[in-house]
């Protein structure tokens, strides 16, 4: 009886400590991935393989999503008659939102899982242990420079996104359907304001770097030591770092946005 | 003078030049192991003399006891095997040692020092004169051979390259794998990999190297090679040598004193031969393999026939 009774406590008690526990993990990345700074070299070689492998997949699904903005772009837009504004409406749905959100998706899918499992396995290997009984903190020498690679590649894969996909548009809108290109660019040039448009974008990137980057990290770290758990964190980096971004860009674009 | 155990850092030093040797055997001569009896009261002189201390060791998990109470000592230059059934505690042993589990009761000393008062700082010091060879090696998978090696040379000094390379190859020389040095770990066999980890575990030439179940899973001419290995480094180094094993004739066939755990305890402890010749049920069971006997076969249990819901 009084089990169950507290049992509604001991949730909420868990809640916060998994929380504060997370939040304390979190600042040690932060802290130690900025200490890995000192040696670059770690840095670079897993920048180079997050953030180059992810390279393709994410300049292929830009030039992609610009193809069907300016689709949907000029279907819609010819109703109004003003179908060479098609430039300006690709480019601020990729640089305010497509661009920072998709990427960040497409990452979580292809980088986060590789380096959830890549952790999990090192820990089910004993390796995260050996490294420990040789006086080496895991932590700052396998987790912390993933962690800094992951959060400086998100927003360069991001900016690449979205000048692939205003490329796609300008295929489809200028080359494919015809609109004028002198409008296509000057439309654009007029309406996307620096700050406002494409740094608030940038912005938007690196926050889901860290929740990538840290999810995807955190969770692998947690993982049970079985090749059970560890397909479990995997799919446990998806489905959270997923939602995570989604739920931040909605906050993200009304603290940002709100004025318009 | 008959070839002595080397003590000092100095000859420690020494001893690691003369590793350069290919094919170096060197047996020290052993001297008598004290016979020391399981209940007894430390002073400074046993911790002076022993290199590690378990003083009355408990440990255990929630409901799980997993050591009762534990005395062991590791004298400097010996080889001492831990042996019991799995389950016994003899992981959890090694665990303690470096600091990774803190007893519930009791006291570890390392060389004077008590492990578990020590600071993170101070642990991971301690950490540093320790080799580890785990199970199945634990090497980096994301590191070929030679990184694996120079791993702790790299992480822990600020040895210019050209020496980091050769004290490398020196140790890879040491376990015969000098030539796989740019192998990936996984065009590694399995006692390729554990010879790569326990060149890996003497990187720094460790006081204490553990062995963890180092003969798992070998076919014969790698489990040969590796026990030969344990000897030579121990004596070579000058370390001290931890082997956790269920294999008694692997074992005995190196070590210089035996524990035998069972139930939490100290069940029996000797030499190997004293060992051989005991009478003690717990050691005849556990030499002998067989399945009655004070070790018990079965996991604590209700009575089978509460369980089947038959009546006795």
């Amino acid at each position: 009886m009084m089990r169950s009774l507290l049992m509604p406590v001991r949730l909420l008690v868990d809640f916060v400590a998994g929380v504060g526990q997370g939040a304390l993990f979190f600042l040690r990345l932060c802290l130690l991935g900025l200490a890995s700074l000192r040696r670059p070299r770690l840095v670079v070689d897993q920048m180079h393989f997050i953030g180059n492998y992810s390279l393709s997949i994410i300049m292929v699904s830009g030039l992609l999503v610009g193809f069907i903005l300016g689709l949907q772009g000029y279907y819609t837009l010819r109703q109004f008659g003003s179908e060479e504004t098609v430039g300006l409406v690709v480019t601020l749905s990729l640089v305010r939102e497509l661009g920072p959100i998709v990427t960040a998706l497409l990452f979580a899918g292809r980088a986060g899982t590789s380096l959830t499992a890549e952790i999990g396995l090192m820990k089910a290997g004993e390796q995260l242990d050996a490294m420990e009984m040789m006086a080496v903190d895991p932590v700052e020498r396998v987790l912390a420079p993933r962690f800094l690679a992951a959060v400086l590649s998100m927003p360069l894969l991001a900016a690449l996104f979205s000048a692939l996909g205003v490329l796609g548009g300008y295929l489809v809108g200028v080359e494919l359907i015809g609109v004028d290109a002198g409008s296509f660019w000057s439309q654009m040039q007029a309406g996307v304001d620096w700050f406002d448009d494409v740094g608030n974008g940038a912005i938007k990137s690196v926050v889901f770097g860290f929740t990538v980057a840290f999810v995807a990290l955190y969770v692998g770290y947690r993982a049970q030591p079985t090749p059970e758990g560890v397909a479990r964190a995997t799919t446990t980096t998806v489905v959270a770092s997923s939602l995570a971004v989604l739920a931040l860009d909605f906050v993200l674009t009304a603290l940002m946005f709100g004025a318009y | 003078m008959p070839a002595r155990r080397p003590e000092t850092a100095a000859a420690r030093a020494v001893s690691a030049r003369a590793f350069k040797l290919p094919g170096l055997s060197v047996r020290a001569e052993v001297p008598p192991f004290p016979p020391y009896v399981l209940d007894y009261t430390l002073d400074s002189s046993d911790l002076d003399r022993d290199l590690l201390v378990l003083d009355h060791v408990r440990f255990g998990y929630r409901e799980r006891k997993v050591l009762e109470d534990v005395s062991l000592r590791f004298g400097r230059g010996r080889i001492v095997a831990l042996i019991g059934g799995s389950g016994s505690g003899k992981t959890t042993i090694l665990r303690l040692i470096g600091g990774k589990l803190r007893p519930q009761h009791g006291r570890v000393v390392f060389d004077g020092q008590d492990v578990h008062r020590l600071d993170s700082t101070g642990l991971y010091a301690l950490r540093r004169r320790i080799g580890m060879l785990y199970q199945f090696g634990a090497l980096f998978t994301d590191l070929n051979v030679f990184e694996n090696v120079a791993f702790p040379i790299r992480e822990h000094t600020d040895l210019p390259s050209p020496l980091v390379r050769d004290l490398v190859l020196m140790k890879l020389e040491a376990v015969g794998l000098r030539g796989a040095s740019r192998l990936r770990t996984s065009q590694l066999s399995g006692g390729m990999a554990r010879r790569v980890a326990l060149a890996r575990a003497i990187a720094l030439d460790p006081q204490l190297v553990m062995y963890d179940e180092p003969f798992t899973g070998l076919d014969p001419v790698s489990l040969a090679t590796v026990s030969n290995l344990i000897r030579r480094l121990t004596d070579t180094l000058g370390c001290t040598s931890i082997l956790v094993s269920h294999d008694i004739d692997k074992s005995f066939a190196i070590a210089d004193y035996v524990y035998l755990l069972a139930g939490g305890r100290i069940a029996a402890q000797g030499t190997p031969a004293q060992m051989r010749a005991s009478d003690d049920p717990n050691v005849r069971q556990f030499l002998d393999g067989g399945v009655d006997g004070p070790i018990a076969f079965h996991y604590q249990a209700r009575p089978i026939a509460e369980d089947l819901g038959v009546p006795r």
